[in-house]
């Protein structure tokens, strides 16, 4: 058992009521000590409740349970397991807990943030604080009840005991009474080896909604009275607004209400790092019914113009940065040869070791690779949509975002109306991916339902979602690796840059496991939007890095996961530098146990096997993938994966999660490209947009997690990475030819 | 008759009468209307999902007298007296073997596509009561899910076609 303070700051504040009809509703708030470090950029206003956690548990005197998840669900399951762990510090039977998703309140909830797999990490200490202080406050009602020592008192699945006097209540009967108690300075959270309900499977609470087709989705949410909008949108990146040609023509259509431009911005507002908006002038066109608006969006016409450069200063959690805009219309293929130019020249040193260009220069054997992946568009199942209804100078929203605490001030300031006039309803997110952070469209649709003076519900086609951008980067790195003649490994060099932004992590492995180690990055400006998609950055790295290390196992002669292995050792004894951001025995950690579960030493030769590893988002992540020639077309047969994730709290939905990484990260290296002509991308839906089917996705996947007893980090992310490097590396073993260029496959490429 | 580009100031409507989940519905709409829309905007029918429009990702699957079709792309003018089935209507209290067993491995991740999952493997088992993998594939290849729970998906399927 641990004591842990149940608040920290001058704001934090716990508040309890009875709830009329009998029953308890408690309140908490407390600073979460295990938030992460987030740097505050100057300008920025972030409210001080954003550091704060708070949950809601209301006890019924009938013993049912509603506990509150806090953070948006996007198909992480965290309205399942966010209560799970409120339950377990409360010890209440799982079967009377009702789960809900709280309504956005920074105030009562701290940080409402679905993202970089962080949600279960942050909230940890929280919620456990919350049911363990609930808990408390029903054993001090009964101890006052019986005139008992509150520590002779037990509680279980819900029902107080005093074994002594053999006396025994239920939560429900003494929780109006509970309500009373003073709010605990100190509460007592469970042992690990004691969890009853953390670590043990519980099902999707909204599985039976989901499989019946409740409105649950943005997109299914409707008033009386709603209209329906969309937008049309620049057909190229470097356009503008310019006007619009055939208004009245359009407006004359059946169940045409309206047609005007919006703009999202004023002149003077300075961006936020999640404020990104690809094209902030749009045409709205507002209809009765979808259909009658989807043909005015094919018969409109608008007259766009070429963009301007520009420069912006944009406040994000990595400080302040000045985004310089380029004009004009880009192509992929002059993306592709200005990133082969840059990639030639010197970059900007992030990080040296040693004497890397003496080793180099000393070297009997240099190799050197270069890795390249394409922008990449989010696609999530759901296309963009929210509902607005704005009326007496109050915004009323209702759709899927991962952050509304980031779009209510731009809504704030672009309206001129006061954040407590803005009300958003967070729901179920078909998918977000990072996508959702960008909630631009909430604020279009505000200004669309302000403009028609009507509640609307604005809806992206799916094309107007393709072509919308916050795009995953184009990306491109070079590797080095300087060699003596024993083949052995004296220096490590990364280059890496792209379009417009560097992916490089400086200081992950394999840096602080070779004593000469060198890390530049480069940047190329571009009018392409870009954001956070599933693991930034590092959905890139890890595949490069994981393929190098991979074919410099093979030219060193050793065994691909012995080679990472070693180097990892090193990096636990002796660390190179000291801003390594891994743990080495941790790394090591996945690496053996997918060893092990994959059977690696004992391969049949039948398939062809390729291994990688990762760390990100806090967590460790191993594959082993398993893969046939058929038809000229590789067959993922088995993926073996292992994860160090800490704590997992609901562990069949963590190994879902998990395999949808894997079947996501598979499909996104054989297939995942968006490209670029003359600003216009050239992909505009699923025909020729390709992902990853049924057919395609492994035939076994079979997750492992190292199991310790470390507070619980990220599992959205993790696995993805990775996953880039054992289908290259297993394709090598399977064509004898390297992966160097993503996607691994287009449409027609035949191996083998 | 019904040109997609149709600008006019007068609407074409029309009368149609169908039968959705087993019940008869009057709507007065464009002919050229896709199902999808008439079942989302007009019939408060939600459970069938936009995802493409141009019948590529299947989140729009209903049943066609029993048959697996997109939804996005079929006028309302084609239905005639065939009977529309969609998710709502599957089942009374998702107590189908296919919905059951999607409750049973816990397929869902964001569960936006599964309506159209379901769908199309209860269409599957519908004419193939032991489907192979290759069965499964082939039948759910028009069904795209960006979360990748293909491999639940067909786990459930199997459990489905053993009940």
């Amino acid at each position: 058992m641990s004591l842990v303070k149940t608040s920290y700051n001058r704001r934090s504040f716990l508040k309890t009521s009875a709830l009329t009809g009998g029953g308890m509703l408690l309140g908490f708030s407390w600073l979460a000590g295990c938030q992460p470090a987030v740097e505050e950029a100057p300008g920025l206003v972030m409210p001080e409740e954003w550091f704060d956690i708070n949950a809601y548990l209301k006890i019924g005197d009938n013993g049912v349970v509603t506990i509150m998840t806090p953070n948006p669900e996007f198909g992480q399951n965290i309205k399942t397991s966010m209560p799970m762990i409120v339950a377990e510090e409360l010890d209440v039977d799982w079967e009377n807990v009702i789960s809900e998703q709280a309504p956005f309140n920074a105030e009562k909830y701290g940080r409402q943030f679905t993202g970089g797999s962080m949600g279960i990490m942050t909230r940890w200490e929280g919620l456990r604080m919350a049911g363990a202080s609930a808990r408390h406050m029903l054993v001090a009602a009964a101890a006052q009840a019986w005139s008992v020592p509150a520590k002779e008192i037990t509680t279980s699945a819900g029902v107080l005991h005093h074994e002594a006097s053999g006396q025994s209540i239920t939560y429900g009967a003494i929780a109006s009474a509970a309500a009373q108690q003073p709010i605990p300075e100190e509460v007592t959270l469970k042992d690990v080896k004691d969890f009853r309900i953390i670590g043990h499977s519980k099902k999707n609470v909204d599985a039976l909604k989901i499989v019946t087709g409740q409105p649950l989705y943005g997109l299914d949410y409707r008033q009386e009275g709603m209209l329906t909008a969309m937008i049309v949108q620049p057909p190229a990146f470097g356009m503008e607004f310019k006007s619009i040609t055939n208004g009245s023509t359009i407006k004359s259509m059946p169940g045409i209400v309206d047609v005007f431009p919006i703009k999202t911005y004023k002149d003077d507002f300075v961006k936020g790092g999640f404020d990104t908006n690809a094209f902030p002038e749009l045409v709205a066109i507002v209809g009765n019914s979808t259909w009658e608006v989807m043909n005015a969006k094919k018969a409109i016409e608008v007259e766009w113009k070429l963009a301007e450069a520009f420069s912006e200063t944009v406040h994000g959690f990595q400080g302040t940065v000045v985004r310089n805009v380029p004009a004009g219309l880009e192509n992929t293929s002059t993306h592709q040869q200005e990133m082969e130019r840059l990639a030639a020249l010197p970059g900007k040193v992030v990080r040296k070791d040693g004497t890397p260009e003496d080793a180099f220069k000393n070297a009997a054997q240099i190799i050197e690779r270069t890795y390249t992946a394409p922008f990449l568009a989010h696609n999530c199942m759901e296309p963009i949509n929210t509902f607005a209804h704005v009326k007496d100078n109050k915004v009323w929203l209702a759709g899927p975002l991962q952050i509304p605490g980031l779009i209510e001030p731009t809504i704030s300031a672009r309206m001129d109306i006061p954040a407590e006039d803005i009300e958003i309803e967070m729901l179920r997110m078909g998918g977000g991916f990072g996508r959702r952070a960008y909630s631009h469209y909430m604020l279009e649709a505000a200004l669309i339902s302000q403009q028609a003076g009507a509640p609307i519900k604005l809806m992206y086609t799916r094309e107007d979602d393709m072509a919308n951008g916050t795009y995953r980067p184009a990306y491109h790195a070079t590797y080095r690796a300087a060699l003596d003649e024993d083949n052995k490994l004296l220096a490590f060099h990364v280059k890496a840059g792209g379009v417009p932004e560097s992916p490089l992590f400086a200081n992950r492995f394999p840096a602080g496991a070779i004593d000469n180690y060198l890390a530049e990055e480069w940047s190329i400006d571009s009018n392409i939007t870009i954001g956070a998609f599933r693991a930034p950055r590092s959905n890139f790295m890890a595949g490069a890095e994981q393929s190098f290390l991979d074919e410099l196992a093979e030219a060193m002669g050793k065994d691909p996961i012995a080679f990472r292995l070693d180097l990892l050792q090193r990096a636990e004894n002796d660390p190179v530098g000291e801003e390594n951001d891994y743990d080495a025995a941790r790394y090591a950690g996945v690496l053996e146990l997918v060893r092990e579960k994959s059977a690696w030493e004992s391969n049949d030769g039948k398939r062809s096997r390729g291994v990688s590893a990762y760390f990100c988002h806090n967590s460790y992540a191993a594959h082993v993938l398993d893969l046939t020639i058929e038809d000229g077309r590789p067959v993922v047969q088995k993926v073996t994966c292992a994860i160090d994730c800490g704590i997992v709290v609901n562990p069949d939905a963590a190994v879902n999660m998990a395999e949808g990484g894997i079947v996501d990260g598979i499909g996104n290296a054989f297939y995942g490209e968006m490209t670029f002509d003359e600003g216009v991308p050239q992909k505009t839906n699923f025909h020729q947009y390709r992902m990853i089917r049924m057919g395609e996705a492994p035939k076994e996947i079979e997750v492992h997690f190292v199991e310790n007893e470390i507070a619980p980090t990220g599992l959205g992310e993790p696995p993805f990475p990775p996953i880039f490097g054992a289908v290259a590396n297993a394709m090598h073993k399977a064509t004898g030819e390297r992966q160097y260029h993503q996607p691994f496959l287009g449409e027609d490429r035949v191996l083998g | 008759i019904f040109g997609k580009h149709r600008i006019s100031n007068f609407q074409l409507m029309a009368l149609f009468k169908l039968t959705v989940n087993g019940s008869t519905q009057e709507v007065d709409v464009d002919p050229s209307t896709p199902v999808l829309w008439v079942l989302r905007d007009h019939l408060n029918l939600p459970g069938t999902k936009y995802g493409c429009g141009i019948a590529q990702c299947g989140a729009c699957t209903i049943h066609l007298d029993g048959i697996a079709m997109r939804a996005c792309v079929i006028p309302i003018s084609q239905i005639g007296v065939q009977a529309i089935t969609t998710i709502e209507g599957l089942s009374e209290n998702g107590d189908h073997p296919v919905q059951q067993a999607w409750l049973e491995h816990d397929v869902p991740q964001c569960g936006y596509c599964q309506a159209g999952q379901i769908m199309s493997a209860a269409a599957l088992l519908q004419d193939n009561s032991n489907p192979s993998d290759r069965d499964i594939d082939a039948a759910m290849h028009g069904n795209i899910c960006r979360c990748g729970t293909y491999t639940r998906i067909k786990a459930a399927i199997k459990t489905a076609a053993s009940q």
